[in-house]
C-alpha cells in the first residue's frame, strides 16, 4: 500500500516542481521517488498479506513481484527520457507526472481483489495513456494514435464493464473470492448471465493486452506514439494487463476452466500467427516491434490457457525478459531515430562499424526476444512451454515452436543489417545515461538467462 | 426509498436485462458504423449508461448497495474520459479541420 501512496504523491510533487520551474530537479526526484517505492514494495515481500480495505486490494507476493518489475522497467524507460521530452515541448513535468499516474493505475491493476478495483486501475492507466499517445501535438501520426487508442480503449471498457455487470448479476458480488465460491457452488449447466459475463470480460481484456482478433489498434498506436511512450506501452502496460488477466482467471474463474479454455486457446493461436506473419512484411523497425509485441502477447497467453500454480511464475519470468529486451530495442531505436532520422531497417546498416556497443546490446536484445538459449527470453519461453506441456497441450506447443522459428527471421534481419551491410553514415554518439541503461539491461538479460533461479520460482 | 425499490421491482428483472442489452447493442453498432468521432464517442457513452442501468437494477433486486456504488465509479471515470476524449478531438480538429474517423488512415501496413 505504501508503494501505491508514494507513486500517487510523486507526480503531484513533480507538477509543483514544474510550476516553480525547477526543471533540473525533475528527473532526479522522479528516480529517487521510484527507488523509494521499489524499496517499499520489496519490503512487503513474504509478510503474509491478507486482503485489505474490505477485501478491495491484496498485496501478496504476486502483486509485489509485478509491481517491482513495473517500477524497474519504468525507471529504465524514464532514464532514457533525459533530453527526449524537451524536443516535444517544455511541459516535461506534466509528461513525467502522467506517466507516473498511469504507473499508479498499474499498481492497482496488479493488486486488485475486487472487480471495482480492476476497473478503476485499468481506467487510471488507460486515461493517462490516451494523453501520452498524443503528446506530440503537431505530429499527425501521434494525433491519430491518440484518437484510435482512445476510441478503442473506451469501446473495450464498455465490454469489460458489461461483463463485470453480468457477473455481478449472477453472483451478487464483485469480490473475487465470492465469485469463485459461487462458481464452485454451481458447477453444472450454463448460467446465461455468468457465462456471457466471462466471455465479455475476455473480449475486454484481450482488447487491452492487444491479443488477436482484437489487436488491430496496436500497430497503429505503437507506431504513431512517440517512441519512448511506445516503449512504456509495449512493456509495462502489457505486463500489467497480463497480471490482471491472470489474477482474475486464477482466483475467480479457475473452476470453470473447461468453459473458457477453448476460447482462449483459439485466441492464443490466432494471436501467434497474426503477430509473427505480419511482422515478416514490415520495413519499419518500430512497426516490426509493434507486431512482435502482439506475438509476445500470444506467448504470454499460454500461462492462462494452461492455468496452474506455476502460471504466475511463468508470466513473471516471460514478462521480465520481454520488458528488459524491449527497453534495449526501443532505446537503440530512439538513438537511431534522433541521429539518422528514420526507423527503417536500412538505418541499422553497418551499425557494428559505427558503434559496436549499440550493435552488441541490440543483438542481445533480439536474441532474447527470439528466445535463443543463454538469454532471459529463452528461459521465459521454456517455462511457458513446460507449463503448457504439463497440461497436455502438445499441439499448442508445436504451433508455438513453429512461430518461434518464424520470428527468428525478422529478428535476425536487424542483426544481419547491423553486421553484414555497410552504409555511408557517420558515427553514432551514445550519451552516458543511455550507455548505463542499455548496458545494465543487456547484462540483466544475460544473467537471468544463465542463472534463471535468481528470479524464477519466487511467486 | 423503500417504495422506490418496490416500484422498480414491479417490472420483471428479465425486461431490464433485455432493455440494457438492446441499449448496449445500439451503442456497439453506433461505434462500428458511424464515422463522426463525436457520434462514435456518444455511442460509447450509451454503452456505459446501459451498464449503469443494469448495475442499478441488479443492485435493487439483490438488496446489495455495492452495485450502486460501482455506478458512481463508472460515472466519475466516464466524466474523466469525456474530458480527455474531447480534448483529443479538438486537437485533431485543429490539425485537420475534420473529425471524420476515415481520414485517420495514414498509418497502414
Amino acid at each position: 500500500m505504501t508503494t501505491l501512496i508514494i507513486i500517487a504523491i510523486l507526480p503531484i510533487v513533480l507538477l509543483y516542481l514544474g510550476l516553480f520551474k525547477a526543471h533540473k530537479l525533475l528527473l532526479p526526484v522522479t528516480i529517487a521517488g521510484l527507488l523509494l517505492a521499489l524499496g517499499s514494495a520489496i519490503w512487503q515481500w513474504n509478510n503474509g498479506a491478507v486482503p485489505i480495505y474490505h477485501d478491495m486490494m491484496l498485496f501478496d507476493n504476486f502483486s509485489v513481484a509485478f509491481s517491482a518489475t513495473a517500477i524497474v522497467s519504468t525507471l529504465l524507460i524514464l532514464m532514457l527520457s533525459k533530453g527526449y521530452f524537451e524536443r516535444i515541448s517544455n511541459n516535461v513535468a506534466e509528461y513525467l507526472a502522467i506517466i507516473l499516474f498511469s504507473l499508479a493505475g498499474i499498481i492497482v491493476m496488479v493488486s486488485y481483489y475486487n472487480l471495482s478495483m480492476l476497473f478503476i486501475g485499468i481506467e487510471i492507466m488507460s486515461v493517462s495513456l490516451y494523453i501520452l499517445a498524443g503528446i506530440d501535438k503537431k505530429n499527425f501520426a501521434s494525433n491519430e494514435a491518440s484518437l484510435k487508442y482512445f476510441l478503442m480503449g473506451a469501446f473495450s471498457t464498455g465490454f469489460l464493464l458489461f461483463g463485470i455487470t453480468l457477473i455481478y448479476g449472477a453472483t451478487g458480488s464483485f469480490n473475487l473470492e465470492a465469485i469463485r465460491d459461487w462458481a464452485i457452488a454451481h458447477p453444472r449447466g450454463i448460467n446465461p448471465l455468468f457465462h456471457t459475463g466471462i466471455i465479455l470480460m475476455i473480449i475486454g481484456l484481450c482488447f487491452k493486452v492487444g491479443a488477436a482478433p482484437f489487436h488491430f489498434w496496436t500497430p497503429d498506436v505503437y507506431e504513431g506514439s512517440p517512441t519512448l511512450i511506445t516503449a512504456y506501452m509495449s512493456t509495462v502496460v502489457k505486463m500489467a494487463g497480463f497480471a490482471a488477466f491472470l489474477r482474475l482467471f486464477s482466483v475467480s474463474f479457475g473452476p470453470l476452466a473447461d468453459f473458457w479454455m477453448p476460447t482462449l486457446l483459439v485466441i492464443t493461436i490466432v494471436t501467434l500467427f497474426v503477430g509473427n506473419l505480419t511482422a515478416l512484411y514490415q520495413h519499419s523497425f518500430k512497426r516490426m516491434l509493434a507486431f512482435s509485441s502482439i506475438s509476445h502477447a500470444g506467448y504470454l497467453m499460454f500461462a492462462i490457457v494452461a492455468l496452474s500454480a506455476g502460471s504466475g511464475n511463468a508470466i513473471f519470468m516471460y514478462a521480465t525478459a520481454y520488458c528488459i529486451a524491449s527497453v534495449i530495442a526501443f532505446g537503440v531505436l530512439i538513438l537511431v531515430q534522433q541521429q539518422l532520422g528514420g526507423d527503417h531497417f536500412e538505418c541499422f546498416n553497418g551499425l557494428s562499424k559505427r558503434n559496436p556497443f549499440l550493435a552488441a546490446v541490440l543483438t542481445i536484445a533480439m536474441l532474447s526476444l527470439a528466445g535463443i538459449p543463454l538469454t532471459a527470453g529463452f528461459m521465459g519461453k521454456f517455462l511457458m512451454f513446460t507449463g503448457a506441456l504439463a497440461r497436455f497441450q502438445v499441439w499448442l506447443v508445436v504451433i508455438a515452436v513453429i512461430n518461434a522459428i518464424i520470428s527468428i527471421y525478422y529478428y535476425f534481419k536487424v542483426i544481419i543489417a547491423m553486421y553484414f551491410r555497410t552504409a555511408e553514415h557517420d558515427e553514432l554518439t551514445v550519451p552516458g545515461y543511455y550507455q548505463f541503461v542499455l548496458g545494465v539491461s543487456a547484462l540483466a538479460t544475460l544473467i537471468i538467462g544463465i542463472f534463471p533461479a535468481l528470479i524464477s520460482n519466487r511467486i | 426509498m423503500e417504495s422506490l425499490t418496490q416500484a422498480l421491482k414491479v417490472v420483471p428483472l428479465n425486461h431490464y436485462i433485455l432493455l440494457s442489452a438492446i441499449i448496449f447493442s445500439i451503442g456497439v453498432i453506433g461505434v462500428l458504423i458511424r464515422r463522426n468521432a463525436i457520434v462514435v464517442f456518444m455511442s460509447v457513452e450509451l454503452m456505459l449508461n446501459a451498464v449503469n442501468l443494469l448495475l442499478t437494477v441488479f443492485s435493487v433486486y439483490s438488496n446489495d448497495p455495492n452495485g450502486q456504488v460501482f455506478v458512481f465509479f463508472i460515472m466519475a471515470l466516464a466524466a474523466a474520459e469525456i474530458a480527455i476524449g474531447l480534448a483529443i478531438i479538438v486537437m485533431i480538429h485543429r490539425n485537420t479541420n475534420s473529425i471524420d474517423v476515415d481520414i485517420l488512415n495514414r498509418l497502414k501496413w
